[in-house]
């Protein structure tokens, strides 16, 4: 099968920094994909390009065939923005509906993703009143009401508390076994492990694309996060001083 | 989510019906009013308040109230609209959601049109309930029908959302958009013709006032002021007016990037 999305010499800069550098990976459709960096490395700033709203240098993105941004890619794309996007003066379902009704689909499906994280009894409440936990769920409602082929998440479970972490990831991978393509961010590097794909970005450099198996056998280590510091370590040595 | 969630494979909608995304946004819009009750008392009543403050302020000169307070009709609007757009939409824009909407299958115009009538309709309702209490309990009169004092309130109200949509573009923080109300409101009201009469202006201040479009609005309302039947010229006026407003709307979906660095 096709790549979801293919990215080849990706260069992005931010107020005259270079932000990306060079990127070029490959995120295979159906699985899971961990975006694993610490804060600043350009985890965001990648999603954005990979959704068509951050202006690149150069580069290519391609996403189910498709220049990343192009219109017909819109209704097929789904991104959940890292600080939750939903109207805080609306109830979670009116958020629901509202976003339902751009991509054509019914308030069925939208009550329906409502349900499926978690809110269904919260649907009735304003955003505003809402936990930022579950204000980050109501974000994801809205974007998988739309069934999207590709969902890019920006750090969906920070601050969620361990039980719905864990759920949100069995979701997430339920997802990926109905044929959904998912590009997940984050920060916390006990994330990885639920993984079946791994890419790890430092300071806008991809350090490696890999599976957590992999990764682990690499460096000798079962601890993803000693993994990450050896990876981290590896390069700097190979970098002339 | 404590039963495993019932997943559907991807695959997508059939697309919206164009149209169909702009009424979503009107409706959003409204739901959003809807839920802040203060602002609609606020939206309703202050104009009225106000009103009945020239009035009073007028008591002895009601030639005066009959002037005044007919082209207030037409500026109250345009100023809160304005102010309350341009917040709107620079709430969108720092929230993020702005930033989601363009991923989505929403077309820019639609959005922008989906504001415009979202609160073009509160402005109709405002304009409404001003114009009764003026006409009604206030005793302001007009040669002409007060319908049209209606219709001239609600396209000038328009003409707010659109310019508000508009700046709302270069201000990066609420503290800016305030300002622009006194930057982009202020010197059309001085030079509609309500504080000096426009033919009594020196020349360029004249020539200025002719490319203000709150100036045309302020002139239908005179001509329906002084006329008792709708006139070409007040025609005219409402179509610059309209027209303002259109080419507001689409300097505002040619400034909003889809791309942003
Ligand atoms: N709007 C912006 N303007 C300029 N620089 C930015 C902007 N947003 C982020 N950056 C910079 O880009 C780099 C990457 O940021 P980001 O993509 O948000 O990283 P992450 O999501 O991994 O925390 C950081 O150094 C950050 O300071
Ligand atoms: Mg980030």
């Amino acid at each position: 099968m096709d790549a979801a999305v293919t990215v080849t010499g990706l260069v992005v800069d931010r107020g005259h920094r270079r932000v990306l550098h060079d990127l070029a990976f490959v995120v295979p459709p159906g699985q899971v994909t961990g975006l694993l960096g610490p804060s600043g490395s350009g985890k965001s700033t990648l999603l954005r390009a990979l959704v068509g709203v951050q202006v690149v240098r150069s580069g290519e993105i391609t996403v189910l065939g498709r220049p990343a941004g192009s219109a017909s890619l819109r209704s097929r794309v789904g991104y959940v923005t890292q600080a939750p996007s939903v109207y805080a003066d609306l109830t979670v379902r009116e958020n629901a509906r509202f976003f339902a009704s751009l991509y054509g689909a019914g308030s069925a499906a939208a009550d329906r993703a409502v349900a499926d994280v978690g809110l269904g009894d919260a649907a009735g409440r304003l955003v505003r009143d809402l936990s930022s936990g579950q204000m980050g769920r109501a974000s994801l409602a809205c974007a998988l009401l739309a069934r999207p082929e590709v969902l890019l998440l920006d750090e969906p479970t920070v601050g969620l508390d361990p039980v719905l972490r864990v759920e949100l990831w069995e979701q997430f991978h339920a997802l990926a076994a109905a044929g959904t393509t998912l590009l997940v961010s984050s920060h916390v590097m006990d994330e990885a492990g639920r993984c079946d794909r791994l890419l790890l970005l430092r300071e806008g450099r991809l350090l490696a694309d890999s599976t957590p198996a992999a990764l682990r056998a690499r460096t000798g280590t079962d601890d993803l996060e000693e993994a990450f510091l050896r990876v981290v370590r590896e390069q700097q040595a190979e970098l002339p001083a | 989510m404590t039963a495993a969630p019932a997943v559907v494979r991807p695959g997508g909608h059939s697309h919206a019906a164009p149209g169909a995304t702009t009424l979503a946004v009107t409706g959003r819009v409204l739901r959003q009013l809807r839920h802040d009750p203060r602002t609609i008392a606020l939206l309703l009543v202050v104009p009225s308040l106000l009103l009945g403050l020239m009035d009073a302020l007028w008591t002895e000169q009601p030639q005066v109230f009959d002037r005044v307070g007919l082209v207030m009709l037409a500026i109250f609007p345009f100023v809160v609209m304005f102010l309350v757009t341009s917040i709107a939409m620079l709430r969108e824009r720092t929230s993020g959601t702005l930033e989601r909407l363009l991923t989505t299958p929403l077309p820019r115009p639609a959005l922008l049109l989906g504001y415009g009538a979202g609160f073009g309709l509160a402005a109709a309702l405002q304009a409404a309930v001003t114009t009764a209490v003026g006409f009604g309990l206030l005793g302001l009169e007009t040669a002409g029908p007060v319908g049209w004092v209606v219709v001239i309130a609600m396209v000038d109200a328009v003409l707010g959302v659109a310019l508000g949509l508009l700046c709302s573009a270069f201000a990066r923080s609420e503290f800016q958009a305030v300002q622009f109300m006194p930057v982009v409101v202020l010197p059309q009201v001085f030079l509609c013709g309500l504080l000096v009469p426009r033919e009594l202006m020196a020349g360029w201040l004249q020539a200025i006032s002719d490319v203000l479009p709150l100036t045309y609005a302020v002139d239908a309302l005179q001509e329906v002021g002084s006329h008792p039947a709708a006139t070409g010229r007040m025609a005219v006026d409402l179509a610059v007016v309209a027209g303002a407003a259109l080419l507001a709307l689409v300097l505002a979906a040619a400034t909003l990037r889809r791309r942003t660095s």
